[in-house]
């Protein structure tokens, strides 16, 4: 679907692009928001007083209201700009948790987490004493309200989860979590990563407390994410950076006054260009439909793992996967060499561990292939793939 | 060499490695490497006694280079002493460094002297001589 709208398929018309976890190609529209404010109204936001930086705030602050609409929230008090995922994920733990925890806490996550969802934690572990436990998952690597059920105690205070994990691609009840969650007074942090960019999001509606995600990997620029959370916990969450477009006012007396969310959370120049080519990015998901988007990747989901059944050495790890994300190894072959045979008919596909370096234990294998697919992947393409990886035989002769 | 043959002696070296295995005697040097830009991970075992490696092993994932780099690397340094050894690699790390270096003294290394070509395999050919190393390091160390 729309593959005319990407420059990326014009300009490489042979390529076969099956990365969409790591990132996504950028449509025109992205690309020319970009180009427009770096060519027509470059100037900071909130600071001047003249037209073309009026506008720049104009269209910043009201990325802000796309961005709430777009996930349901309440307000747009409620959306901070960030790096990206990782970033809004070390926030919400250094900013936020660090000063509602106490020693003997504890936050419950998987071994299926990407780093971004596992680090902050460990840190916090060893620097205020919390205790991070692992949610058990069931046979096919899926976690349940029944199996959270088994680990929370009087002591669990956070639950955090991705929404869709990337390497599994099963999607996680975030909704059941958090009611369950809301009663035993837990806090619910969903990373949004793989999810936001493939399927309906609303933070009412599910409840969740925060939320993190990225403009890259779901059309927009690299270098910008968001924070969502509700507006009582960035109420009290302290800055984690402190400077211009913050503060409302400081004397030599060491007085000073911070403004109110969301500015007090966005201290320097931001990146406005991302933040607009974000903007950029969520009119046009909407403009194809986050259904149809969702919709449309089940489909070449079921065809790619089909198609991948029919070959008698490979094994697919996810067969139950509920999203565009599918694993595999050809047998005896390490999963670099397959990707780089795949390389070689310009197929792109991640190979390794994906970031998730403790869903080794669950799925016994450490490193494997990864498809991610986007609505704009075509059956033809999975065809090219097919027919590539049944000559496997010849993997050998093509990458040495 | 011709390039069926040498072909031929990384695949057989990548899917039949020698002494690939997991060794959990004490007497064996033990030293990890990983690739930092993909994820080659190995583990080498080395045996050293009186400056001459008598036994050596290797356990991990790899890709065909790295595995096939490992296994031909060990094989050809099991019985030097580590001025031998050390005196190989060297050669080996000029092969692939594109440099200047004595083929005749490499025999089957020299499988991999055109890696070079492929910029971002030369990590992967390099990584059992930085494992080797490491090893040798230690041994040295600890006769301090």
């Amino acid at each position: 679907m729309h593959r005319e709208d990407f420059l990326m398929f014009e300009n490489n018309p042979d390529l076969i692009y099956l990365d969409n976890g790591a990132t996504t190609f950028k449509p025109k529209e992205v690309v020319d928001k970009i180009v427009d404010y770096y060519t027509k109204y470059t100037a900071n936001a909130h600071r001047g007083d003249y037209d073309i930086s009026q506008e720049v705030d104009m269209e910043y602050e009201s990325t802000r209201e796309v961005v709430k609409d777009f996930i349901g929230a309440k307000s747009s008090k409620e959306i901070i700009f960030t790096k990206g995922t990782t970033e809004s994920m070390n926030i919400i733990v250094s900013s936020f948790m660090k000063n509602y925890l106490q020693k003997g806490d504890e936050v419950l996550i998987t071994k299926a987490e990407h780093a971004s969802n596992v680090l902050p934690w460990f840190e916090l572990e060893k620097e205020i004493g919390i205790v991070v436990k692992f949610i058990p998952l069931t046979d096919t690597y899926k976690v349940t309200l029944e199996n959270i059920k088994k680990v929370v105690t009087s002591k669990t205070k956070v639950i955090s989860l991705a929404a869709i994990t990337n390497v599994i691609g099963d999607i996680r009840p975030i909704k059941e979590i958090t009611k369950y969650a809301h009663e035993n007074n837990i806090l619910v942090v969903v990373d949004g990563a793989q999810s936001v960019p493939h399927t309906k999001t609303d933070v009412k509606d599910t409840d969740i407390d925060f939320l993190a995600f990225s403009a890259h990997k779901m059309l927009g620029p690299t270098g910008v994410g968001v924070l969502y959370a509700k507006e009582k916990y960035l109420e009290v969450m302290k800055p984690f950076t402190y400077g211009g477009g913050m503060n409302s006012r400081f004397e030599s007396t060491k007085e000073l006054e911070y403004k109110d969310i969301p500015l007090r959370l966005e201290a320097g120049t931001q990146n406005i260009a991302g933040v607009l080519g974000l903007k950029a990015a969520i009119l046009y998901l909407e403009k194809v439909g986050m259904d149809n988007i969702h919709e449309h990747e089940l489909i070449l989901r079921d065809y790619l793992i089909k198609r991948l059944q029919e070959i008698p050495n490979i094994t697919v790890y996810n067969v139950e996967s509920e999203s565009g994300i599918v694993i595999f190894n050809i047998d005896d072959i390490f999963a670099e060499d397959t990707s780089r045979y795949l390389n070689h008919y310009k197929i792109c596909i991640r190979a390794g561990n994906h970031c998730t370096k403790i869903i080794k234990d669950e799925i016994k294998v450490k490193n494997t292939c990864r498809i991610s697919l986007y609505f704009y992947n075509t059956k033809e393409e999975i065809d090219k793939l097919i027919e590539v990886l049944k000559d496997n035989k010849k993997i050998y002769d093509i990458i040495l | 060499m011709d390039n069926s043959f040498k072909r031929e002696l990384i695949v057989d070296n990548a899917s039949n490695p020698f002494h690939k295995k997991k060794i959990e005697d004490a007497s064996y040097i033990k030293a990890n490497t990983h690739n930092e830009s993909c994820i080659d991970n190995i583990d080498l075992f080395v045996k050293v006694q009186d400056n001459i490696v008598v036994d050596a092993y290797f356990d991990g994932e790899a890709c065909a280079i790295t595995t096939s780099a490992t296994s031909i690397m060990i094989r050809n340094i099991i019985g030097k002493t580590l001025v031998e050894a050390r005196s190989l690699m060297k050669e080996y790390l000029k092969m692939i460094n594109e440099e200047t270096y004595q083929e005749e003294k490499l025999g089957e290394l020299n499988v991999y002297q055109d890696i070079a070509k492929q910029p971002s395999r030369k990590k992967c050919a390099l990584l059992p001589v930085e494992t080797l190393e490491k090893t040798f390091n230690i041994y040295e160390e600890t006769k301090k």
